[in-house]
């Protein structure tokens, strides 16, 4: 049975692939199907220590396998990504209704479906490796859905390749591993003694690479934003929810692994040297703000959910470099529903608006789209970390862990709660408060039920998937982590929510324009800090120099002085032997000729 | 029954006797085809059975050509490496004559040529021989020289001649090793088998390694003996740039790895350099392919590319000292030759058929094709991904073996030494071969279409054809790479004599794994 939640979504690209390419309906309601029937699967299979597994690629000393493991952290992930997933099937449904491609859309869901189930049931290293690489090229795909258009046809390009930048340090991270463990299977995964730190650290931090890209992290978290060209259901489902997750969840399960089963991960502290899980944390902490401070001045719906994703993304990495994976994936399971919620709501909104993203161009949308508002009121307080909401109970869990083990970071952490607060607030008033600000925002209406029922169905785990009695009915991961009243992090959760929402609500309710616009600060969050105009430049500039020196060096020294010398003098041989018209062939076997010869004379007088 | 026949024989025989039919003026396409699926027929056959039975001696045919020397037309598969490359080789070919787009009236010599390249391939992958070994790669060779100066495209006499260079010159060196080899083991035979058992001076060993390095390398495009690569794959035929750069180039990787226990000592010293031409090969070739601005040009270039990886592997065996030490090296060489051979001949055929449609391999005259022919894009994109170690495709199963055995030898208490590093900096190769690869699908496929690509029939049942044979070996073998890989583990009736090693401390251990392990 295990087999067939892995089985299940890549029989079902298949069969789109091979003959429903052209009936996009029935390959819509194939694909949705399938994605159903994994998360009955899911919820059926018992969770399980030993993993199902065949030999995949055996060498002598080594055997690679596909295998199944079906502990509690990954029942607990597929429970997300089929869940996530099949109300994304659902909201695509009418989302992608009158779509041309329709059928290579929903191939390409059931081809993610499969990478993302391939990573999360991984038993090993390597096995891990190809569904994530797999997951990228779902990621490409869809983001190139539309391909005929420029701008997503590069930000596929962008996100794969940028995503390769990490896999390059992730497989040095694994070779590393394998080679101080002697293992790739993740329940085999023990440190032996006399390791040194120092490589230790770095085999940690190349593994850590791989959760940079996927989870796009700066610096390379530029791919992210872009990706946004890609239907917003796949913004839901991959870019919000859960494969820009998978690096959490990998760290997650590197870290259980080493840990050996107790997951009180209270020695990974004397395992690991220092400098490598700060610099985790902190990579997660400067994400988190940067990406906070440029979405509050983003004007695109969808940029503005793609930086908070970024934003919480670093919440999640942040805690894993606290080596507190469990906290990491509590925030996780909470982020994956209302952030795939705020996705899919903006979707609603941007079909209703006739495929305009700009919210400066919607407003009054609450009283024309009631129940899109309404969930989506619910997403934003959750993901502002509002009291009683799923995000408040598992942003509280990072800042207690924060405030416990490092000052600096806490204090990162309350400032980045308080700039969720207001961005959120921003994007929620000028959407949906104030006047219509077009024809479009004027005509707008509500979505029709197989698009607002996904929404409702995803805010009922926003809003109770972080209390303690569900979370744990959920699984046995969130036990460690018991909810305290009237602490430090709670207190500075609860500021950190009135400050922004106040904020926002002074600067963006009821009003047409944005008063922080023609700031320069703000300038600098608006162009994202300059990053990807850095980026192209140097990549001009790297691109340039290299081919100069490259033409210079081969052109000249190789083609001509070296190997080009060798040649001249080899012409002027050959044209010794060079009468005939078919000169090159006639030297050849010419000289052909001479090493038979050779060959005879020597072995025989030798 | 099958194992009771000279099958390797008939193997053999069967394009030349198409080449025969051919030249007495029979239907060349038919011929080359029938002969072509026979061969592919049988060598699938042999593979099973080889892995099977378990015989290394299995269909093996001896003739003594001469007994003084003793020169022997000796055909055999000693282990799975000859096994693996006889049957890209035929599946190239095969795939090759399908895909062929033969200028009206020269029917005879192009398929005669293809032929004959594949005779020389099979040829040489099947000899025990030394002697036969070398004649049969140097039999292929001529069509291909030949084809590219009359029938190429472009630049074809430059690019012929530089090709023919560069190869003669790697063949003479390679010779001159070769007849040192031969030499200093004292042996009186040419066969593989009688000259493994002869153990050859250390001092020796190191100049015969260097020639070796050399010619074989220049077979292969190792830097800085690549720059005949790139022109003469954008100008050959077709057919010809798949079977060269998918089959004939892996002879040079095969003859190394073949001839390797010989001069296991001898290479040693010459480590270090090769580290860093390898390391050339994949980042300033990686590079180069970056420049490209046609098609044919980037593809030319990253198969040079590529080759770099292979020879990773062969890195880590030197710095391993053995087979059994490092038994990683041998089959994760043997898996990324075969899905580079199949990867590189698909996409060659492929950029064929865009510019049969289209009439140009200038990428940024192209865009949008993707629109008008999803198929060809589909089969595009798959060999392209393919060739950037995808997984799920054959190559990616040969990367991440190689890289595997680039650490294979490593104890954490030690520094990283140089094949470990080579590795890292090798696997940096992958982001270039994404950069390059979906920058050209993006220019060729996606966007908006213009003028050229407006409009364009899709591939046909019969253009697919081709295409399809080689992606779905991509994929049998990407989805399971034990298909091959298994063909190394059988229980070897009689020890293959590539095998036997110079002795090891680490040999009973790691044989201890291969018991557990099973």
């Amino acid at each position: 049975m295990p087999w067939l939640i892995l089985l299940l979504p890549l029989a079902s690209a298949a069969l789109i692939h091979l003959g429903l390419k052209r009936n996009g309906t029935l390959a819509a309601w194939l694909a949705t199907a399938s994605a159903l029937a994994t998360l009955v699967l899911t919820y059926l299979t018992p969770s399980s220590a030993d993993p199902v597994k065949f030999s995949w690629a055996t060498f002598e000393g080594l055997d690679i396998t596909i295998g199944l493991i079906r502990d509690e952290l990954a029942m607990n992930m597929m429970l997300i990504v089929t869940g996530v997933g099949t109300l994304v099937h659902l909201f695509s449904l009418g989302y992608m209704k009158d779509d041309e491609a329709k059928g290579r859309y929903f191939c390409g869901l059931s081809l993610f479906m499969f990478s993302m189930t391939g990573i999360v049931l991984a038993d090993n290293f390597i096995m891990m490796f190809i569904f994530w690489e797999l997951v990228g090229l779902s990621s490409y795909l869809l983001i190139g859905h539309w391909f005929t258009k420029e701008s997503a046809a590069d930000a596929a390009k962008k996100a794969f390749c940028v995503n390769r930048i990490g896999d390059w340090g992730f497989m040095v991270g694994i070779l590393m591993v394998w080679a101080m463990t002697g293992a790739l299977s993740f329940s085999q995964m023990a440190l032996p003694e006399g390791v040194p730190a120092i490589m230790l650290g770095v085999a940690l931090l190349c593994v850590f690479c791989g959760a940079v890209g996927k989870s796009a992290q700066a610096p390379l978290h530029v791919w992210l934003p872009d990706a946004m060209e890609g239907p917003t259901p796949v913004s839901a489902l991959i870019h919000a929810a859960t494969m820009v997750a998978a690096g959490v969840y990998m760290m997650a399960r590197f870290f259980f692994s080493i840990d050996g089963g107790e997951h009180a991960f209270s020695h990974l502290a004397e395992l690991f040297p220092a400098f490598s899980f700060q610099t985790i944390a902190w990579v997660g902490g400067v994400t988190s703000l940067l990406a906070a401070l440029m979405a509050t001045q983003q004007n695109d719906i969808k940029k503005v959910l793609a930086y908070s994703t970024l934003s919480q993304l670093g919440y999640m990495v942040l805690a894993v470099g606290l080596l507190k994976p469990d906290v990491a994936m509590f925030h996780l399971y909470t982020h994956a529903w209302f952030k795939a919620l705020l996705f899919l709501g903006s979707g609603a909104v941007i079909y209703a608006c006739h495929h305009e993203q700009d919210i400066w161009k919607m407003g009054g949308l609450f009283k024309k789209m009631p129940i899109t508002a309404i969930t989506f009121a619910l997403g934003t307080l959750a993901l502002a970390g509002f009291p009683l909401t799923a995000g408040f109970f598992s942003k509280e869990q990072i800042l207690d862990v924060a405030f416990k083990q490092d000052k600096a970071l806490f204090a990162l952490v309350v400032v980045v709660a308080f700039l969720t607060t207001f961005y959120m607030g921003r994007l929620f008033f000028i959407t949906f408060f104030g006047k219509p600000r077009t024809d479009h925002a004027e005509k707008a209406k509500e979505v029709g039920p197989l698009m607002w029922l996904p929404l409702a169905l995803l805010a009922i785990p926003s809003i109770l998937a972080g209390y303690p009695f569900v979370a744990e009915a959920i699984s046995p991961l969130y036990h460690h982590h018991p909810f305290k009243l009237f602490s430090a992090a709670f207190l500075a959760s609860i500021l950190a929510f009135a400050g922004g929402i106040a904020l926002a609500f002074v600067l963006y309710f009821n009003k047409d324009e944005d008063a922080l616009a023609n700031q320069p600060v703000a300038k600098l969050f608006a162009n994202k800090f300059y990053v990807d105009e850095f980026y192209a430049w140097f990549v001009k500039w790297f691109i340039n120099f290299k081919a100069s020196i490259i033409a210079f060096l081969d052109d000249f020294i190789i083609g001509g002085l070296l190997v080009g010398g060798f040649s001249r003098i080899t012409a002027t041989l050959g044209a010794l032997f060079n009468r005939a018209q078919s000169g090159s062939l006639q030297t050849y076997s010419y000289l052909m000729a001479v090493g038979i010869v050779a060959v005879i004379f020597i072995t025989v007088f030798m | 029954m099958f194992d009771q026949l000279p099958f390797l024989l008939i193997l053999l025989a069967l394009p030349l006797v198409a080449l025969v039919g051919i030249i007495a003026g029979g239907p060349a396409k038919s011929l080359a085809l029938i002969a072509s699926l026979g061969s592919f027929g049988i060598a699938l056959i042999s593979a099973i059975v080889w892995q099977q039975q378990g015989d290394s001696s299995l269909g093996a045919f001896e003739y003594q050509v001469l007994s003084k020397p003793e020169i022997t037309l000796a055909l055999g598969l000693p282990d799975a490496m000859s096994v693996i490359l006889v049957l890209l080789t035929t599946i190239v070919t095969l795939a090759a004559i399908m895909a062929s787009r033969c200028p009206e009236g020269r029917e005879r010599l192009w398929f005669s040529s293809i032929l004959l390249i594949s005779v020389g391939a099979l040829g040489a992958f099947l000899s025990t021989d030394l002697f036969f070994f070398y004649a049969f790669h140097e039999l292929a060779l001529i069509p291909t020289f030949l084809m590219i100066g009359m029938l190429g495209k472009g630049d074809r006499k430059e690019a012929a001649w530089k090709i023919t260079l560069y190869l003669a010159f790697g063949s003479i060196v390679l010779l001159a090793g070769l007849l040192w080899l031969v030499g200093a083991s004292g042996s009186s035979s040419l066969l593989f088998s009688e000259l493994l058992a002869s153990p050859i001076d250390p001092a020796a060993q190191k100049g015969i390694a260097a020639l070796l390095l050399i010619g074989f390398g220049t077979l292969v495009s190792l830097f800085p003996f690549h720059s005949w690569a790139a022109p003469a794959y954008a100008s050959a035929p077709t057919p010809i740039a798949m079977l060269h750069a998918g089959v004939l180039k892996k002879f040079g990787l095969y003859g190394l790895f073949r001839l390797y226990p010989m001069v296991s000592e001898g290479l040693k010293p010459w480590l270090t350099l090769l580290i860093i031409l390898l390391l050339a090969n994949i980042l300033w070739v990686g590079f180069v392919t970056l420049n490209q601005k046609r098609l044919d040009g980037m593809l030319a270039n990253s198969s040079v590319m590529h080759m770099g990886y292979i020879f990773l592997a062969f890195a880590a065996l030197i710095a391993a000292e053995s087979t059994i030490a490092n038994p990683l090296a041998l089959p994760a060489a043997t898996l990324l030759m075969f899905g580079h051979g199949i990867s590189i001949a698909l996409l060659f055929a492929l950029s064929d058929q865009i510019e049969g449609k289209t009439g140009t391999l200038t990428m940024a005259n192209l865009g949008g094709l993707g629109k008008s022919t999803p198929a060809l894009c589909f089969l595009f994109g798959l060999a392209g991904m393919a060739s950037i170690g995808l997984p799920g495709l054959a190559n990616f199963a040969g990367e991440a073996a190689v890289f595997l055995s680039g650490f294979k030898n490593w104890t954490y208490t030690e520094p990283l030494g140089p094949v470990q590093i080579a590795t890292i900096i090798a696997i940096f190769g992958v982001v270039i071969s994404a950069i390059y690869m979906l920058r050209a699908i993006r220019q060729i496929f996606q966007g908006s279409p213009v003028s050229i690509t407006e409009n364009v029939a899709d591939l046909t049942l019969k253009e697919k054809a081709p295409a399809l044979l080689l992606s779905l070996a991509l994929l049998a073998v990407g989805i399971y790479p034990n298909l091959l890989l298994q063909l190394f583990q059988r229980q070897t009736v009689q020890p293959s004599p590539v095998l036997v090693e110079s002795a090891s401390p680490a040999t009973s251990e790691t044989a201890l794994l291969i018991n557990e392990s099973r």
